[in-house]
């Protein structure tokens, strides 16, 4: 462990994106403190300037609510879309990967079939989709999401059996009489885990994203102070108050930016054959 | 003869956090022309590390600290990288191990040995040819025509290793390093390998910088010896001398744990079998596009072989001939097409899924790679656990009967809560077998055991394994494609070429009178045979 937290902080970007991540953490944390009411109450006058009013330091949006109490409560949306929908995609990914890479044969070419199915359809339209089919509700959409996101760890975590499932230990705990579910959980998957989770930083910073550019089409939930809503709203005043819709695109690009570097980090450290590199 | 390579006071070091602070220590070797100087040791000890010290082509973070490598009067330690690229290839050319990874597998064989003439020389395409093809000649490979546009997986292994020679040979190097030329390849194949190394050795004066492991090897070729430990030069001399009488104490143990080859005195077994393989088949079917370009394999074809209860089965085999697809056969990981494998009284393949995994406990299998048969991420003693639990004992018990187990395979019972990269090569084949016994089988199959691991300690595992048959009655299937290793341990031995058995019966009559032309050729082909025989016959004090 030591020697992991020694291996990531060697790269500077990773440290960066650490310290970013941990930014938008602490605002999704101390959200309730700073701004104890209602995101989306309305506060002022609309559509006054960042720093105006110092009562509103970022400003106030077009239905004159605060700009900054919307980042700080957003900040948890942003989070809770990356990590739900996140764990959605690899649980799905990774339970039809495995099973599709240590079987191989028939169950392989059904469930790969299935995979590339899913991957031939772009996956911003297939959210459409099922957003327009089953409302648009934030559990919804983070479940859509997630829903569309799984082909990628899929591939990943059957390319990994693939190589690992001929490997002597496996053929071992064959012949000691251990179940396939077992080899399959306890002693492959451990074995195949760190890229399909340095792939998940990137399926979390894709998800964020395709809340947002939902959000900009006005087809995210309304009822939620998320940043992609506010980008949305900002659009209607977008070459005056440009602010509105520029403060909450960048916080985005922050967050997925941290993400990717944290992901990119934890491919540096875990990977031993980037080690003296 | 004067030294044509000198290497005076050669150190070379490691970076920080290495097993030890040099790689290389003050060695100082001498090359003479027209000889075959072997350096001999086991892994780790620096033998390559030399060959990449002379040639300059160290690893990142390692370097020469002190010392000269004195090439026709030339320092190569202090040359610049533009005279080094002028020496290697022309003055002093190099063959690898691993022909496979060595050459380009996208050019062709003409096109990569052409290389070295349109790098070093200014010859036409036409000539480049020429030369390219009486090269390939020259080390007679079959069809020199045809090799030259072949592409390297085209070939096989020794075919490959040919190949590399003439490329090294391809500007006449006074030097040519060799680098485990031959621990690749089969039996057959490194007896050839090395005889055409030795003819043209002769015929082109070249001197020959050889670096082994296998005194038998030694043995066959060299002229002169330099045996390494650790980094240090430990003893360099004539090689009947180094060999019949070696002087220091781990030049001693490295030629007594060299194997003799001929049988220990038949021991007693029941006459009962407890594994019975009749007509086992399997074939493989390869791919094949609406049954164009379909290659079927006949891994293993028909067969039926006896093991008696105490007694140990050897099948010996060269690469392909079917011996491993016949383990796991045996173990039910591969299902064989025709035939039947009975355990005592029952036919495995007539089990169920949950009968085939209860019957595990009767036969385990020791597998070929220390390293990749046990799970990196889990610790030692629980992998010698998994077993018991797997069938149902509770944690606590099967803990410590992985402390017991631990303990009669000779590690520390401490070391249980070790991950295995914490562990040697040796250490880690005992773990494999300690997760066999775990389950107190009746049968033990070994795919290869000893065939990743240095001498000294390939003697020590088979050491353990005989003491655990006398110990426990167990009946082993040993697979191996070393005749020393077989004769060594087995009762009896069962030849197999292209998936057959071509022979079979008691070691010490297929040894002495083999019947089959086949099995003529592998005791043959091994490597120092006459040494081999001749210490069997007055066994050297032990050290």
């Amino acid at each position: 462990m030591k020697r992991f937290l020694r291996d990531y902080a060697r790269s500077p970007a990773a440290v960066v994106g650490l310290l970013l991540l941990i930014l938008v953490i602490g605002m999704a944390g101390t959200a309730d403190w700073f701004f104890p009411r209602d995101p989306l109450a309305l506060a002022g006058r609309p559509l006054q300037w960042p720093g105006a009013n110092p009562r509103f330091w970022l400003g106030t949006d077009n239905s004159g609510r605060d700009i900054a109490a919307q980042i700080f409560h957003g900040a948890r949306i942003a989070l809770l879309i990356g990590l739900v929908a996140t764990s959605i995609a690899v649980g799905i990914g990774i339970g039809i990967g495995a099973v599709a890479g240590y079987y191989g044969g028939i169950v392989d070419d059904v469930l790969m079939r299935v995979t590339e199915a899913f991957q031939t359809l772009p996956n911003f339209l297939l959210l459409l989709v099922l957003v327009s089919v089953f409302g648009s509700e934030m559990s919804t959409v983070v479940v859509a999401i997630g829903v569309v996101s799984w082909p990628a760890p899929a591939r990943l975590t059957r390319a990994e059996f693939l190589s690992l499932r001929s490997r002597e230990f496996v053929e071992a705990c064959r012949t000691l009489g251990m179940r396939d579910r077992q080899i399959i959980f306890r002693e492959i998957l451990p074995n195949a885990l760190p890229p399909v989770i340095v792939y998940a930083s990137v399926v979390m910073a894709v998800a964020i994203l395709l809340e947002s550019a939902l959000a900009f089409l006005r087809l995210s939930d309304p009822n939620v102070a998320s940043w992609g809503n506010l980008i949305g709203l900002g659009r209607d005043v977008l070459r005056v108050q440009w602010y509105v819709s520029a403060i909450p695109g960048v916080a985005i690009l922050l967050t997925v930016l941290a993400v990717s570097l944290v992901g990119q980090g934890l491919n540096d450290a875990l990977n031993p054959r980037l080690k003296g590199r | 003869m004067s030294a044509i390579l000198s290497i005076e006071g050669l150190t070379v070091g490691l970076p920080k956090g290495a097993d030890r602070p040099h790689a290389l220590s003050r060695v100082t070797l001498e090359l003479r022309a027209g000889e075959i100087l072997c350096v001999v040791g086991e892994s780790g000890s620096g033998k390559s590390m030399t060959a990449s010290a002379i040639l300059r082509l160290l690893p990142p973070n390692v370097a020469i600290e002190a010392g000269r490598i004195l090439f026709e009067g030339k320092d190569l330690a202090a040359a610049t990288e533009a005279e080094m690229r002028a020496i290697r290839g022309a003055g002093i050319a190099m063959i690898f191990q691993e022909p496979m990874t060595a050459l380009n597998p996208l050019r062709t064989i003409g096109d990569q040995i052409g290389e070295m003439f349109r790098i070093h020389t200014d010859l036409g395409r036409a000539e480049t040819d020429k030369r390219a093809l009486a090269l390939l000649e020259d080390v007679h490979i079959p069809d020199p025509k045809l090799a030259m546009r072949a592409y390297p997986h085209e070939l096989s292994g020794g075919q490959r290793q040919r190949a590399m020679i003439a490329m090294a040979l391809a500007l006449s190097p006074r030097v040519l390093i060799a680098d485990e030329p031959t621990t690749a390849l089969d039996v057959t194949t490194q007896a050839q390998i090395l005889a055409l190394i030795r003819d043209l050795q002769r015929r082109l004066g070249t001197a020959v910088l050889f670096i082994t492991h296998d005194f038998g090897v030694v043995a066959e070729i060299a002229d002169r010896v330099a045996v390494m430990q650790h980094g240090i030069l430990v003893e360099q001399g004539e090689a009947a001398e180094v060999l019949q009488r070696p002087q220091h104490a781990y030049t001693q143990a490295l030629i007594a744990a060299v194997p003799p080859l001929t049988a220990p005195p038949p021991r007693a077994f029941s006459s009962e079998a407890i594994l019975r393989l009749e007509g086992v088949s399997k074939t493989y079917r390869n791919g094949g596009f609406f049954g164009r370009g379909k290659r079927v394999t006949r891994a293993v074809r028909d067969v039926s072989l006896v093991l008696p209860r105490g007694g140990t089965l050897g099948i010996v085999g060269e690469s392909g001939s079917g011996k491993s697809t016949l383990a796991r056969c045996i173990m039910h990981l591969v299902k064989p097409d025709a035939g039947v494998i009975r355990l005592g009284d029952t036919d495995l393949a007539s089990l169920s899924p949950a009968q085939l995994r209860a019957s595990a406990k009767r036969i385990q299998m020791v597998f070929q790679d220390p390293y990749g048969s046990l799970n990196p991420r889990r610790r030692a003693g629980e992998l010698v656990a998994q077993g018991p639990m797997v069938h149902g004992m509770a944690r606590g018990p099967a803990m410590a009967r992985a402390r017991e187990l631990f303990a009669l395979v000779g590690l520390d019972p401490a070391a249980i809560d070790r991950f295995p990269h914490e562990f040697s090569g040796g250490q880690r084949q005992r773990i494999g077998i300690a997760r066999a016994l775990a389950l107190d089988p009746e049968v033990l199959v070994a795919d290869e055991p000893v065939s990743a691991l240095d001498v000294s300690v390939q003697a020590q595992v088979l050491k353990l394994l005989a003491e655990l048959r006398a110990r426990l009655g167990l009946s082993i299937v040993l697979i191996t494609h070393d005749l020393r290793v077989a004769v060594q341990v087995c009762d009896l031995v069962a030849v197999m070429k292209d998936g057959e058995v071509v022979e079979h019966g008691p070691i010490g009559r297929v040894f002495e009178a083999p019947e089959h032309e086949y099995t003529r050729s592998l005791l043959a082909s091994v490597p120092g045979r006459d040494f081999a025989l001749a210490k069997g016959a007055a066994p050297l004090s032990r050290v």
